[in-house]
């Protein structure tokens, strides 16, 4: 696989991750870490991990967004730090 | 507070980075994990368990035990889920229930007590009801057969393609869930009830486990699935094989309706009477 594009998914990860951590909007969060878990899925499958990047895709990036996005539609969707 | 948790989230990342360093090599044939049992799995799943997919023979036989108990762990996060969020109390200050005349459009608001006219053409809205849309919601029903088929299909084709019950699981659970968001929480309630899905859950666990057990009583050990040679009418190599599609199937039905019961319990606040 293609070195550069290699780095720029890890690149993607990184800033997700760490945007996933300063957003102060929970919802944005929620969404961040999302595309966290897809750019992890992608990652997965190019190191070959196909049975592991499908488990990321269905359960990081689909169900427990969904759950993310649940929570903070019946809680609040301002973080208070 | 912040700054004694950036520096610690920093210092263990810093000591995973240096002891990342004595990892051997990315695909390095010589490293420990790839000269202790991954050669044997390679060479003997297939012979061993006609499992053309050596990601689920390790999973659902070499090592299914743990696979048991992630099944356990999952169980788990739904039970707890549902003892912490679920209320049975009926609040004091009833609010307002909401109705929609389907044909003009129009809500009503209905008190405490208060009756609809007697009409077929009311339906109950939530109180956080976006106005109805007719594209989302009929795209979604379309959909959800389509979903659902997939899921069955990454279940029962795990042995030879990337998939098993917790992929399966898992994309049979967001088809229920994605029916849930399109419509309303009392649409699936409808479908798949409360209890029904807890006792499902059980069910699923019941049936891994329930295995395991039946092959210990037929006198091998706990899952070895090649006891059930007899029960199935196949070879001892072919009833590995089946066996791990039982447990797969057992898998499935635990996650899908943990997905469920999760989602019910906390877009509703545990009150299962208005969802997301």
């Amino acid at each position: 696989m293609l070195w550069q594009l290699d780095l720029a998914i890890l690149t993607l990860v990184v800033i997700a991750a760490v945007g996933a951590l300063m957003v102060k909007d929970l919802l944005g969060a929620a969404i961040l870490f999302g595309a966290y878990s897809f750019m992890m899925c992608l990652l997965w499958t190019i190191m070959g991990a196909v049975d592991v990047a499908f488990t990321e895709a269905s359960v990081g990036a689909g169900v427990s967004t969904v759950f993310f996005v649940a929570a903070v539609f019946r809680t609040t969707r301002r973080t208070k730090d | 507070m912040k700054i004694i948790g950036l520096i610690i989230a920093l210092t263990t990342g810093g000591f995973l980075v240096y002891a990342a360093v004595d990892f051997p090599d990315w695909a390095d044939p010589q490293s420990p994990a790839s000269t202790h049992v991954s050669p044997h799995y390679i060479e003997k799943t297939m012979e061993e368990t006609s499992v053309p997919n050596i990601v689920t023979a390790v999973l659902a036989d070499y090592r299914t035990f743990d696979t048991m108990f992630e099944t356990t762990v999952i169980f788990s996060a739904a039970v707890a889920c549902f003892f912490i969020l679920r209320t049975f109390l009926r609040e004091e200050e009833r609010r307002e229930r909401l109705y929609r005349h389907v044909l003009t459009g129009v809500t009503v608001r209905v008190k405490e007590g208060g009756k609809i006219p007697p009409s077929d053409d009311f339906e109950r809205i939530d109180d956080s009801w976006i106005p109805h849309d007719l594209i989302i919601k009929t795209i979604c029903r379309l959909l959800v057969p389509f979903i659902q088929i997939f899921a069955l299909y990454v279940v029962a084709h795990g042995h030879h393609s990337p998939g098993g019950g917790f992929q399966g699981g898992v994309i049979f659970g967001a088809s229920i869930i994605v029916l849930a968001m399109s419509h309303d929480l009392r649409t699936v309630l409808q479908r798949i009830g409360e209890k029904v899905v807890g006792v499902l859950c059980a069910m699923g666990v019941l049936l891994y486990a329930g295995t395991g057990a039946l092959c210990l009583l037929l006198g091998l050990n706990f899952l070895d699935y090649s006891a059930l040679a007899p029960v199935l009418g196949v070879g001892p190599v072919m009833a590995r094989s089946h066996g791990i599609l039982i447990v797969e199937i057992g898998v499935a039905i635990a996650v899908t309706t943990a997905m469920v019961w999760i989602y019910n319990n906390v877009s509703s606040r545990g009150k299962y009477d208005e969802g997301l």
